[in-house]
């Protein structure tokens, strides 16, 4: 027990930052707040620290086989934080003094615990227990901004939300009565003789309740609302990281399950295949006319879904599967966030038009937003490059060489969005003064820092690849 | 030393473009001197080079890069790149001298055709299918910020389209090296490998798709009918220089591509649909030769010589996968002829859209039919405009007789049917010598009056192009020399 609890180190400091951050920021007057921020970055900080440390022993499962510490959880542990930390930053000027300012921190760090938990997750009531923990505090995240929009949007999350937990946990119950137990270990094997309809409703209801943390088709509808109607900070937090835990725990979910190719058994990697197709296809469609440009970067979020669910599809099938799946989540928080610290260091523009010009009067956030967006769509040598030709190439071993055709395809048609954006940056539009030349903020240094990460895990893809590159526990 | 002579345009971009307070003057000159000296670096290149024999490379350098794919960075040139290497170095050079008097943000201009030379000298040096890929993707990014950010007309949109078409073309490339990586016994994105030990041997039908694939991404950016529509709005609306680079550089990447990653690395698919890149090939050279026959606007014109001039590449490489029995000699001279074509059409095309800029330069207009008698006011322009025409109708004397005269010698034999290819000669002809007299002879009138003649730094661009395809015309051997050996490796590979 005292083994379990201290490989649970990374989880326990993220919980008690969480406490502490709230604590702390009930007795803090309005003007100090801004301490919890350093305290919750510290936090963060050392649970990174204490997963890389950890990703030096061997892969284990703890608390009798319910959550599984191996490279998947590993690099959630890692990533999670430091795009946690990004993101704080990117909202250091929006956040700072604000009304909820300690509260906001507290609740992204819990929902990023939650998003950590579901990576981790090896049972499916442990896997329940994440969802939940990831969910309710983005609804008070989304509401937080006290505007129209954003209880409408803090709404429409909530219904999606609970009506999804409740199909998780009726496909959660179903697995449990033709599988006899939630372990993913023991599930291996039981499922496989249980009749098969049962076994894909089971799957639909548990694929459902990821989807909607995902942000992918068909859980998708709350994401352009709440992106656009919540704060860039809360924004970028909820596009991203909630994703990386659900993308995971699909993963580890798909992976447990029977191979898909036998006869009577479910074929599920042909299920997410189509999920992958509509999630990328609609979302590239609906940010086709989008001018809102956080609106445009909430449907971008959708397709990029749709890309990451190919390894999925082909998990446990394809060498490559898992550690394409890492990287590309790495590459794609790091590339949103930046997308996202760049509106957020110009927050009175919102709409693409206003961008016109902004090449000349900001040169460094044009090009942060440059790499972002190429980035977005997988121009080399950015992180989502690699991503993307490794999560390809994982799908066609895997025998879904049509999947790569579509992504390809939805791929040329993302660039269309991602253009439409960049383009007038670089017109020789006139920037008014309104906007003089000022001290670069925080959110423009994270822009910067986001941007090189992206080119570095970009150019230093074989490394983290190999990091990545051992198979799942259990 | 080949990574050197690749990334140090590159370098010199970053410096210019994180130094704010370079002067546009500095800006300038040091983009000159940068690319004079890796022109002279390429020129050393071509100095110290010893043919490497059949699956050897020259100067080649490889690091491991992502091991998990067999992916590394690999570098190395052979008798088809090192041409290709020697000309972009070149034409980055002649871009750098016309630009001397450009005021529209030269510090960005310089920084970005610094960013754009090295991506394309490191499309043709990649030795592995990642590596080309990024710098041909690279080479993509580069060029829309050059028509987006420097563009007349209707740039933002003409930028847009070629991007989308280009991309989509690179991204159909990336399946097929997917493809190609998957088939590979060895697992290995790396081309030399590849060509070594092609994969889809017994699998006809993968093979021709993944042909396909490689096919249509390399095909979109020759461009050959019917991919070449994103390419007139380009041209068009592009800067002079960046239609130079565009047009000399950028689409000798797809030819390249056929001989260097289609043809070694899927023999059995290649000569399996040889016979249809032969009728692309034809449709190209005389759709080219008609629509730019068509065309009332002097750039616009050019453009679609481009699809003609590419279609005689596209015809030899097919024709160099139709086997028959004796004809490897005759294989080997068509292939020596696309590549020597490739350089041709390089160094004349470049020129000839020079000749386009400064048309606007000093009139803002490219329509023929605007400009009348101008070899009155502007002698050395029309003298000029004459020597670049007649190089590119194919005249004797010029590099792109040798490399048509080859291309259809090494055709003809071994394919009947590229015989139906050669009125596009006479075609362009026609065009080309209508060109000159609407523009050149008679009354001056329109928008020839006051016509400035070429100034010294214009001169200085365009006379060495032009005098480089005289001496490819007049003494090849040099050129050839270095090209024949690796068309017959070429042609080896792709009988197996």
């Amino acid at each position: 027990m005292q083994r379990d609890t201290l490989a649970l180190l990374p989880e326990i400091l993220v919980l008690a930052g969480a406490v502490i951050v709230l604590l702390a920021g009930s007795f803090l007057p309005r003007d100090r707040q801004g301490v919890t921020r350093s305290v919750a970055i510290v936090a963060l900080l050392l649970a990174a620290a204490a997963a890389v440390a950890g990703m030096t022993s061997p892969a284990m499962t703890i608390f009798e086989g319910g959550f599984a510490v191996d490279v998947a959880t590993g690099a959630a542990r890692i990533i999670i934080p430091l795009a946690t930390i990004l993101v704080l930053v990117l909202g250091v000027e929006e956040l700072g003094g604000s009304a909820r300012e300690s509260e906001t921190y507290s609740l992204m760090m819990l929902s990023a615990l939650g998003a950590i938990a579901m990576a981790g997750a090896n049972d499916l009531l442990v896997l329940a227990a994440g969802y939940l923990l990831a969910s309710i505090p983005l609804y008070a995240l989304v509401g937080m901004s006290r505007s129209p929009g954003a209880a409408e949007a803090a709404l429409k999350t909530y219904l999606i939300g609970a009506i999804m937990g409740i199909a998780l946990l009726l496909g959660v119950t179903i697995l449990y009565g033709v599988g006899a137990s939630t372990s993913y270990s023991e599930l291996r094997s039981t499922l496989g003789d249980a009749p098969p309809a049962a076994v894909l409703a089971g799957i639909v209801g548990v694929v459902a309740g990821l989807m909607f943390k995902a942000g992918g088709v068909p859980g998708h509808f709350w994401v352009p609302d709440a992106t656009q109607a919540s704060g860039t900070a809360v924004a970028a937090f909820l596009t991203s990281i909630p994703k990386l835990g659900a993308l995971i725990a699909a993963y580890r979910f798909f992976e447990m399950l029977p191979d898909g190719s036998g006869s009577g058994a479910v074929e599920w990697p042909l299920l997410v295949a189509i999920l992958a197709t509509a999630s990328m296809t609609l979302g590239n469609l609906a940010a086709f006319w989008q001018t809102d440009v956080r609106r445009l970067l909430g449907w971008s979020t959708v397709s990029q879904v749709g890309y990451l669910l190919l390894p999925v599809a082909v998990a446990g099938n394809a060498d490559l599967a898992l550690p394409s799946l890492l990287l590309y989540l790495a590459g794609y928080a790091a590339s949103n966030i930046t997308a996202f610290a760049v509106v957020g260091a110009l927050p009175t523009r919102r709409s693409i038009e206003d961008y016109r010009g902004a090449a000349a009067a900001h040169p460094w956030l044009a090009g942060a937003l440059v790499v972002s967006l190429l980035g977005l769509a997988g121009t080399p040598p950015t992180a989502v490059f690699v991503g993307k030709l490794s999560t390809f190439t994982a799908a066609w071993d895997g025998g879904l060489a049509w999947l790569v055709v579509v992504a390809a395809i939805n791929t040329v048609a993302s660039l269309f969005y991602y253009l439409r954006w960049l383009a007038p940056i670089l017109s020789r539009g006139r920037w008014d003064a309104e906007a003089p030349v000022s001290e670069p903020s925080w959110a423009a240094r994270a822009a910067v820092t986001g941007a090189l990460t992206v080119l570095v895990i970009g150019i230093a893809a074989g490394p983290i690849l190999t990091a990545f590159g051992t198979t799942l526990l259990g | 030393m080949l990574s050197l002579v690749i990334f140090l345009p590159v370098l010199a971009a970053i410096v210019l473009a994180v130094m704010p307070r370079i002067t546009d003057a500095a800006a300038r000159w040091s983009w000159l001197v940068v690319t004079l000296l890796d022109l002279a670096l390429v020129v050393g290149l071509w100095v110290s080079y010893r043919d490497p024999g059949a699956g050897g490379l020259a100067f080649e350098e490889q690091l491991p890069w992502i091991p998990n794919v067999g992916s590394s960075y690999h570098l190395g040139l052979d008798g088809l790149s090192l041409p290709l290497v020697a000309l972009t170095s070149l034409i980055f050079v002649v871009c750098a001298v016309f630009a001397l008097r450009d005021t529209d943000r030269p510090r960005s201009q310089a920084a970005l055709f610094l960013f754009l030379q090295t991506a394309s000298l490191g499309v043709f040096a990649a030795q592995d299918l990642i590596l080309f890929f990024v710098f041909f993707d690279l080479s993509i990014v580069g060029m829309y910020f050059v028509i987006a950010g420097w563009g007349h007309g209707n740039a933002a949109r003409s930028a847009l389209k070629f991007f989308l078409y280009t991309f989509l073309g690179s991204l159909a490339l990336l399946v097929g090296f997917i493809g190609l990586y998957l088939g590979s016994e060895a697992k290995t994105f790396d081309m030399v490998e590849l060509a070594q030990n092609p994969p889809f041997g017994d699998q006809p039908v993968v093979g021709g798709l993944v042909l396909a694939a490689v096919f249509i991404g390399l095909a979109i950016k020759t461009p050959t009918f019917p991919f070449h529509t994103w390419l007139p709005p380009a041209h068009t609306d592009a800067p002079a220089i960046g239609s130079v680079v565009l047009a000399s550089i950028l689409l000798k990447m797809g030819t390249y591509g056929f001989v260097r990653i289609a043809m070694p690395m899927l023999p059995d698919a290649w000569r399996d649909w040889a016979w249809l890149i032969v009728v692309i090939g034809v449709i190209s050279v005389l759709y080219g030769a008609l629509v730019a026959l068509a065309q009332t606007d002097f750039k616009r014109m050019i453009a679609y010589t481009s699809v003609n001039h590419m279609g005689y590449v596209v015809l030899a490489v097919g024709a160099a996968g139709v086997v028959s029995d004796s004809a490897a000699q005759a294989r080997e001279v068509a292939i020596t002829g696309a590549v020597v074509q490739m350089v041709s059409h390089g160094l004349i095309t470049g020129a000839l859209f020079l000749l386009a800029g400064v048309l606007y330069d000093r009139k803002g207009s490219y329509d023929i039919g605007s400009y009348g008698g101008l070899a009155a006011p502007a002698p050395r322009y029309a003298a000029f405009f004459v020597v670049a025409a007649f190089a590119s109708l194919g005249l004797p004397g010029f590099s792109g007789f040798i490399a048509e005269f080859q291309i259809f010698a090494g055709s003809i034999g071994p394919v009947p049917l590229t015989a139906f290819a050669l009125p596009g000669i006479l075609i362009t002809a026609a065009m080309f010598l209508r060109a000159l007299q609407r523009m050149l002879m008679g009354e001056t009138r329109g928008l020839s009056d006051g016509f400035h003649d070429l100034d010294r730094r214009e001169i200085i661009a365009i006379a060495p192009l032009l005098l480089l395809a005289v001496i490819i015309g007049i003494v090849p051997r040099f050129l050839l020399d270095v090209i024949e050996p690796a068309s017959s490796v070429v042609i080896e590979l792709v009988s197996r």
